[in-house]
């Protein structure tokens, strides 16, 4: 394990005190979700630090899909389900009614756990997103999609076929599409669910690499079922259970030492 | 285990010996079954084989008297015994696609509606009614259309079109003369209704279709609804949305009875959309009863015949605009 090597971090995680919540990006407030009547998130509130990787972990149903879908707000696609609390997006409180959500979401990116190309062809896919908030010239568009191509490993295997349908590629090269196309926004924040659940371990590798080099740029928050991804790839660790935060700290302390009983059994694999 | 199944030998044996017995029987039940859906499928082959060869006999008189003549002639005279069938060959292709420029885009936005915006309470009561609009037989579009609608359009609607487009050079020549109510414009308007609940419930139900999570992908780019569903959900569901198109036209072509009622059946071509015309069945429907001489039943039959093969060619070129559609998006 690569932590091995990394200087012990005995710091806590980031406590809500006034001259550290500047340097948390996204700061989620006693946050309640609700599907219907359902309590799907049971009072959260954590941080994610700028400029850090924070991965989510847990039991399926444990509610950790539904925090990513409330830090874009996604749920409000769908009727009856609701957030009360606050979600703190640089100071600015996402869950007022108020905010834009367009503008909001291209500043939360977000990548799902199937890969997701539209039926355009790549170059579009990439180019599309750019073109609907800023006027760009071809020759910049061609520059932003390039760059963003070879941001997440795919130039190589793509650059002569730029018009070909992006469906036509494989599930791996599908999903770098779409974090390609997410990264091509310049977003604030981006949200992973998921993101190589679907793919083979070559695939993962790229994927895990790529998170590595984004995180100098970006805020990135992301969810995993696989507990050794989240050890490799995260810089603090959120274990959650039935809708609430059991733990929360850097990885290195959740994997060697919790302090919580369910989360040792969890990371040992005693359940879930 | 070995003397086990040397003792099971002499039942198994039996067991074997009826079990090939029912597959034998099942063999036979299956070449029963599949002959009877061949049969079927021929069936259909057959029909469609009986149909043409009974309009191409029907209709020989009528093409021995004037040839390929019938194809680009104007003229419709029973007293004459001159027939031409390019008035309704015209009024048909006019009024199909005064129905699609209407249907198409409120029948897609119809189903935008219900699928992405409707509130949610709303979405089976709408849906409904749209596939009751489909329910209600033509020869009530048709009264409807000539004791209502056409009265209305003459007093309301025509004169101001008149008024407003008239002057323009070109297109201005769409909307001359004195408003009939009735005409080509008011069954290109009835048969959009008509065709309406074909595209927007086909197109309901493919666009039903996409992956919610690619819409996902969409909003979070920050796309809003309108950006998804032109440059996701239609594209991504076209394929079935001109399905519903192609069928919507297929029977705004071949609409009879309202088309009947609203036209004014006249077999001339004019330029404006404001003045009677005929369709192919419409001009079929109206004349069968009163078509004494062979060569008048004969152009009839012919004119059907043509209907048939413009069909035909509209699928033709359905089929092969989804296979090139296809082809692109899936390389």
């Amino acid at each position: 394990m690569t932590h091995d090597a990394e200087p012990v971090t005995t710091a806590a995680p980031p406590r809500p005190a006034a001259d550290q919540d500047r340097a948390n990006k996204i700061a989620v407030r006693d946050l309640k979700f609700f599907y219907g009547d359902t309590l799907a998130l049971k009072g959260v509130s954590l941080n994610l630090e700028a400029n850090k990787v924070t991965a989510f972990i847990g039991p399926s149903g444990c509610g950790k899909s539904t925090l990513l879908r409330v830090l874009n707000r996604m749920y409000d696609l769908y009727p009856r389900q609701r957030a009360e609390g606050q979600v703190l997006l640089d100071g600015e409180n996402i869950l007022d009614p108020k905010t834009d959500l367009n503008l909001l979401r291209a500043r939360i990116g977000m990548v799902f756990q199937k890969p997701t190309p539209f039926p355009m062809s790549i170059y579009d896919n990439i180019a599309f997103g750019i073109k609907l908030y800023e006027k760009v010239s071809k020759s910049e568009l061609d520059g932003r999609v390039e760059t963003a191509l070879k941001g997440s490993a795919l130039w190589p295997e793509v650059k002569d076929k730029l018009g070909a349908s992006g469906l036509s590629l494989s599930g791996g090269q599908q999903q770098r599409l779409c974090i390609a196309r997410t990264v091509a926004l310049k977003p604030d924040v981006i949200l992973l669910d998921e993101p190589c659940s679907a793919l083979d371990p070559i695939s993962t590798a790229r994927v895990e690499e790529l998170i590595d080099e984004l995180k100098g740029q970006y805020t990135i928050a992301i969810v995993t079922h696989n507990m050794q991804q989240a050890a490799r790839c995260s810089d603090y660790t959120a274990f959650m259970y039935l809708g609430e935060l059991v733990e929360f700290a850097d990885t290195h302390h959740i994997f060697t030492s919790p302090t919580q009983k369910q989360t040792q059994q969890y990371i040992t694999g005693r359940f879930g | 285990m070995a003397d086990i199944t040397m003792r099971d030998r002499p039942a198994r044996r039996s067991v074997d010996a009826g079990r090939a017995a029912v597959l034998s029987r099942f063999r036979t039940v299956d070449s029963i079954f599949a002959g009877m859906t061949l049969g079927a499928a021929l069936l259909v082959l057959v029909l469609l084989g009986g149909v043409i060869v009974s309009l191409v006999i029907g209709s020989m008189p009528a093409f021995r008297a004037f040839g390929l003549r019938f194809l680009y002639t104007e003229v419709w005279n029973p007293n004459d015994d001159v027939y031409g069938a390019l008035g309704a060959i015209y009024g048909t292709v006019v009024t199909s696609v005064i129905a699609m420029v209407i249907a198409i885009p409120v029948g897609i936005g119809i189903a935008v509606f219900l699928t992405e915006l409707c509130p949610f309470a709303l979405r089976k009561p709408i849906g409904m009614a749209i596939e009751l609009l489909a329910g209600i037989p033509s020869i009530i579009y048709g009264i409807w259309g000539l004791f209502i609608f056409a009265p209305f359009l003459q007093t309301h609607v025509e004169p101001a079109l008149i008024a407003v487009l008239g002057p323009i050079p070109v297109l201005g020549a769409l909307f001359q003369g004195p408003p009939y109510g009735i005409g080509v414009l008011t069954a290109g308007i009835i048969l959009g209704i008509m065709v309406l609940p074909f595209i927007s419930s086909v197109s309901r139900d493919v666009f039903q279709t996409v992956p919610p999570v690619l819409k996902e992908a969409g909003y979070g780019l920050g796309c809003t609804t309108w950006e998804v569903m032109k440059n996701i959900v239609i594209p991504f569901s076209r394929t079935g949305v001109i399905g519903g198109v192609m069928l919507a036209l297929g029977r705004a072509l071949g609409e009879t009875m309202a088309v009947t009622f609203v036209i004014g059946n006249a077999h001339r071509i004019s330029s404006s959309i404001l003045l009677p015309g005929t369709t192919i069945s419409a001009a079929i429907a109206n004349e069968f009863t009163e078509a004494v001489g062979d060569l008048y039943t004969s152009s009839l039959i012919e004119l059907g015949l043509i209907l048939f093969v413009i069909t035909f060619i509209v699928l033709a070129i359905a089929r092969y605009m989804l296979l090139r559609i296809q082809r692109r998006a899936g390389a």
